[in-house]
């Protein structure tokens, strides 16, 4: 048996502290914690940084840290910094290697680095060791040379060879979600299908309960089975919140794909203990040739983007050929003055209160009270798209709708009007890596920290 | 008039990946669920501007949800991405009306076979 604590569904999504204090008194066995996704976008993963703030980070994995202390067993978290990079394992790292000084605890922390090499990756390509999955895009040498960040995601092998160095904590990169939870389990003979099933209904912490807020959860792995425990004061489980959580983030809630094999949850069958716990049992796990998930980002170009509010009514009303008109005016200034082509660059003008979020897709046509004008540049260069949005400025603060109308001026919410996003970047692998031996892409480092 | 949105209990939207978006409707009950589950899957690859042989679809009579998951038309964060964690498209369903008949979308169905 083997009694895994989950203490939020992501580091700094926060978690009712009386749970964790209930799930360190039930004597856990590992404390396992997700620290990222993909979700937030490729700038993360490009960038090789966090999405959450540094101090609130340092705030909660403080708390998990004492909570480890206490329970005396290892803390492990998978996709350390919201992207699992490198540099983002080396992040987290720092943090720990304060908090253990400030708490006074001597840690040994392992880290596992998922990071790939563009040019190890093109030979394996070359090799046909690599394979698309559905819905990639095209992939070559050069993409992935372009790449600022490659990630393998790890599975419950690597994270298993974490723990047998002796960790007390194991920061990893890229896990998948499910492979931190799984891998004590797995490691102690209980039951496959149930290990990486309980392990995907509990990677959100507390989201398949009726108190997703609450965060923290503990699962109980056996031969047979799992069994469910929300640990937050009015948390409940049911068979149906447990079973549905297979739908989420998910395309297939039936089958989930891991390093080494599948999960099929088909034939599984839910039963509640109680009126707050779920056992579960009957999952399978197949398995199949061993195989990581690719994960790559590259820079797409530079943004600079500017907003413009239109309140007259009648600019509301033809507030798109208003923006037709905006965009036709700028390209023109920039083939006059820039000498470039409109598609050396992007210029686009999406209309918030009208059809910003779902663009051709929408299907309501009302009139709202204002528009909001939001310029999008998409350059080469930080630089160019910076000055073609500052050639676009006038037009957004001044444009007619008829040549012999005065002069219109429009709401800008700030000076300067123009907001550098930097780089724009892409993810562009959905691909997989055949490797025979698991550990042969990931790289493990071993350090004592502490006061001495 | 049967909007989606006002007879289930949620529909919602989110990425499953980069590349693809996984949207869950929550019937509630049997009766909604035959109901959501008589939906054309034409009807919601028209919807979403996608080929509706790209799209997986589940009836799931055990939790009452249906559920479709589509490659995602522009991949999440890219240049053309307006929705990072594909969160309006559930908008979409939920507007939709179960009662109207879909002459304009069957229209072109026909006429492609």
């Amino acid at each position: 048996m083997t009694r895994v604590l989950i203490p939020t569904g992501a580091l700094g999504l926060g978690y009712e502290r009386a749970a964790l204090a209930r799930g360190v008194a039930n004597r856990p066995d590992i404390i396992a914690v997700d620290g990222g996704s993909t979700d937030s976008g490729p700038s993360y993963l490009g960038r090789g940084v966090s999405k959450y703030s540094r101090s609130s980070t340092k705030a909660e994995w403080r708390e998990l840290m004492q909570a480890r202390a206490e329970a005396g067993v290892p803390l492990v978290i998978g996709t350390a910094g919201t992207c699992g990079a490198d540099a983002a394992v080396d992040w987290l790292f720092e943090i720990t290697a304060e908090l253990a000084a400030d708490l006074g605890q001597n840690l040994r922390v392992t880290r596992l680095y998922c990071g790939q090499n563009a040019a190890f990756l093109a030979e394996a390509l070359a090799a046909g060791r690599i394979a698309q999955l559905p819905a990639a895009p095209p992939i070559s040498p050069e993409i992935l040379a372009e790449c600022s960040n490659i990630v393998a995601l790890a599975g419950a092998e690597q994270i298993q060879a974490a723990l047998a160095t002796g960790a007390d904590i194991v920061i990893a990169g890229r896990t998948t979600d499910t492979a931190i939870i799984a891998a004590l389990p797995l490691l102690r003979g209980d039951q496959a299908g149930a290990a990486w099933h309980g392990a995907k209904v509990g990677e959100c912490g507390a989201i398949a309960t009726t108190n997703p807020a609450s965060g923290c959860i503990q699962i109980e792995f056996d031969a047979q089975g799992f069994t469910f425990t929300p640990l937050g004061t009015s948390a409940r489980a049911t068979p149906y919140t447990v079973s549905a959580h297979m739908l989420y983030e998910n395309s297939d809630p039936f089958i989930l794909y891991e390093p080494g094999g599948y999960l099929d949850v088909t034939e599984a069958r839910y039963a509640a203990l109680n009126d707050r716990e779920v056992r579960v049992e009957g999952s399978v796990w197949v398995p199949r040739p061993y195989t990581v998930k690719l994960e790559g980002a590259r820079v797409a170009g530079y943004q600079t983007v500017a907003l413009a509010l239109l309140r007259d009514a009648r600019y509301v009303e033809g507030a798109r050929a208003w923006a037709d008109a905006v965009i036709a005016q700028t390209h023109a200034r920039v083939a006059a003055q820039l000498g470039l082509a409109a598609d050396v660059y992007d210029f686009e003008i999406r209309l918030i209160g009208i059809d910003a979020t779902l663009g051709a897709l929408e299907n309501r046509r009302p009139v709202p009270a204002e528009v909001g004008a939001l310029a999008i540049v998409t350059a080469p260069t930080e630089a160019l798209a910076t000055e073609i949005a500052k050639m676009a400025n006038p037009y957004l603060l001044h444009h007619a709708l008829e040549e012999d109308e005065p002069m219109p001026t429009f709401a800008f919410p700030f000076s300067p009007a123009e907001m550098s996003r930097g780089a724009l970047y892409e993810f562009c692998l959905h691909h997989v890596l055949h490797t025979d031996d698991p550990m042969a892409p990931f790289r493990l480092v071993i350090t004592e920290v502490g006061h001495g | 008039m049967a909007e989606l949105g006002r007879i289930v209990e949620k529909v919602r939207s989110k990425n499953a990946g980069p590349f693809w978006l996984t949207i869950d409707i929550f019937c509630g009950n049997s009766d909604v669920f035959a109901r959501v589950s008589a939906l054309p899957t034409c009807r919601v690859a028209a919807l979403f501007g996608v080929d509706e042989a790209s799209m997986k679809r589940f009836d799931i009579a055990d939790l009452n949800v249906v559920k479709f998951s589509v490659p995602r038309p522009v991949v999440q964060g890219t240049r053309a991405d307006r929705d990072m964690h594909g969160a309006a498209w559930a908008c979409l369903l939920a507007e939709l009306d179960l009662d109207q008949v879909p002459a304009v979308i069957a229209a072109p169905d026909q006429s492609a076979k």
